[in-house]
């Protein structure tokens, strides 16, 4: 018997006062995507098909490494933010706390992996 | 983990064929969701013909007249029925909403009925809605005032007053929360789209002196924000009333606040 009233139930320990920044960060990032996204596609295109020499070449140059790096540290942001917010709508329990980790895990090696590539490109 | 099929003791078994009225020349076949928690037995769907010659329009109209004269143990919670007391709410022909103020003519083809969606049910279409009312009395449903009382009346100007429109008109009969697959989900945490909408209501009443404590009440990543505008609820509310867009506005409140 945990003696807990239905309004305690529903109550639970309260708010937490957070969400949000995660709300305005969502918001934020997606329009930052809407022009970082398609901008990075068109130079990206434009580098297919390319030697190695010129693909090197596009990507070394400071604003397109920048604008990588950018797209690269956003869209993962974004990512691991959004995918807590499904993985906590649809799990619980350590499941919920697992992939959560996993999530945020698989973002920063991304963001980790490129900025390597981007850095190794333009020494 | 999300259940995305139904535990063994709840999957809907074939249920009993009553009768049709003998010499009936307008009859419809109405199917309607059953289970006893007293035998044990799965839930089952009943199947009963009305004539429609002697019934009113409405699909309470075809439950009351089937418990008057057809099977006086089917269970349902009725009341006004003109669309006030929100009691009769249960999922007709797949949409939830008011038995009273749905007319069996906007229903093609057999009628079904079911308890409110992902609510425990009490009996039949009863659904258990405790969790539901401690969550719309945890918004506390009433005028906060710090300032002595008036003398006469808390007054309020005609704008201020239409800005409640929209939203008082909310009987509380469900039909939103248990559309909205975040309450599904997550209904021990997430408030849902009727408890928000009076949250707002509150909120944005111009007399009310507790708008920072409200919104501190409900900045919670589980309270508010499982709302992912998937709009079920304003296409369901059987009063026409959009709980999302009252969603919204707290959101916006919540960033006024911060940014």
């Amino acid at each position: 018997m945990r003696y807990l009233t239905d309004r305690k139930r529903a109550e639970r320990k309260g708010a937490s006062g957070t969400g949000t920044e995660h709300q305005w960060y969502m918001q934020v990032s997606a329009v930052a995507l809407a022009f970082l996204v398609p901008t990075f596609l068109i130079v990206f295109g434009r580098a297919l098909g390319g030697t190695r020499d010129q693909v090197i070449a596009t990507f070394a140059n400071p604003w397109v490494a920048i604008l990588t790096g950018m797209v690269l540290f956003v869209s993962m942001q974004h990512f691991h933010r959004g995918a807590r917010m499904m993985i906590e709508d649809y799990t619980h329990g350590s499941t919920r706390k697992g992939l959560i980790m996993l999530a945020i895990s698989v973002a920063y090696t991304v963001i980790a992996m490129g900025a390597y590539a981007l850095v190794k490109i333009a020494v | 983990m999300v259940q995305l099929t139904l535990p063994k003791n709840s999957k809907i078994t074939i249920g009993k064929t009553w009768p049709r009225p003998e010499g009936a020349k307008s009859v419809r076949k109405v199917q309607i969701y059953r289970w006893n928690p007293d035998d044990g037995k799965n839930p089952r769907l009943d199947t009963y013909f009305i004539d429609m010659d002697n019934c009113g329009p409405m699909v309470l109209d075809a439950l009351i007249k089937i418990k008057n004269e057809i099977d006086p143990t089917l269970t349902f919670r009725r009341s006004c029925r003109e669309g006030i007391c929100g009691s009769c709410a249960m999922n007709i022909d797949g949409i939830n909403t008011l038995a009273c103020i749905y007319g069996m003519d906007e229903i093609k083809g057999d009628i079904k009925i079911y308890p409110l969606p992902h609510m425990p049910v009490v009996k039949d279409l009863i659904p258990d809605l405790t969790h539901f009312y401690a969550q719309h009395a945890s918004i506390m449903p009433w005028l906060e005032t710090k300032t002595n009382r008036p003398q006469k009346e808390w007054r309020q100007s005609i704008e201020d007053r239409a800005k409640l429109d929209g939203l008082y008109e909310c009987v509380m009969c469900a039909s939103c929360s248990t559309s909205c697959p975040s309450y599904w989900w997550n209904s021990d945490r997430y408030l849902g789209p009727a408890a928000l909408l009076h949250a707002y209501r509150w909120i944005i009443d111009s007399r009310d002196e507790a708008t920072g404590e409200r919104l501190d009440d409900l900045e919670d990543p589980f309270k508010l924000y499982r709302c992912h505008t998937i709009m079920n609820c304003a296409k369901t509310c059987p009063k026409g009333l959009n709980p999302a867009k009252a969603i919204a506005h707290i959101k916006h409140m919540m960033v006024d606040r911060h940014v």
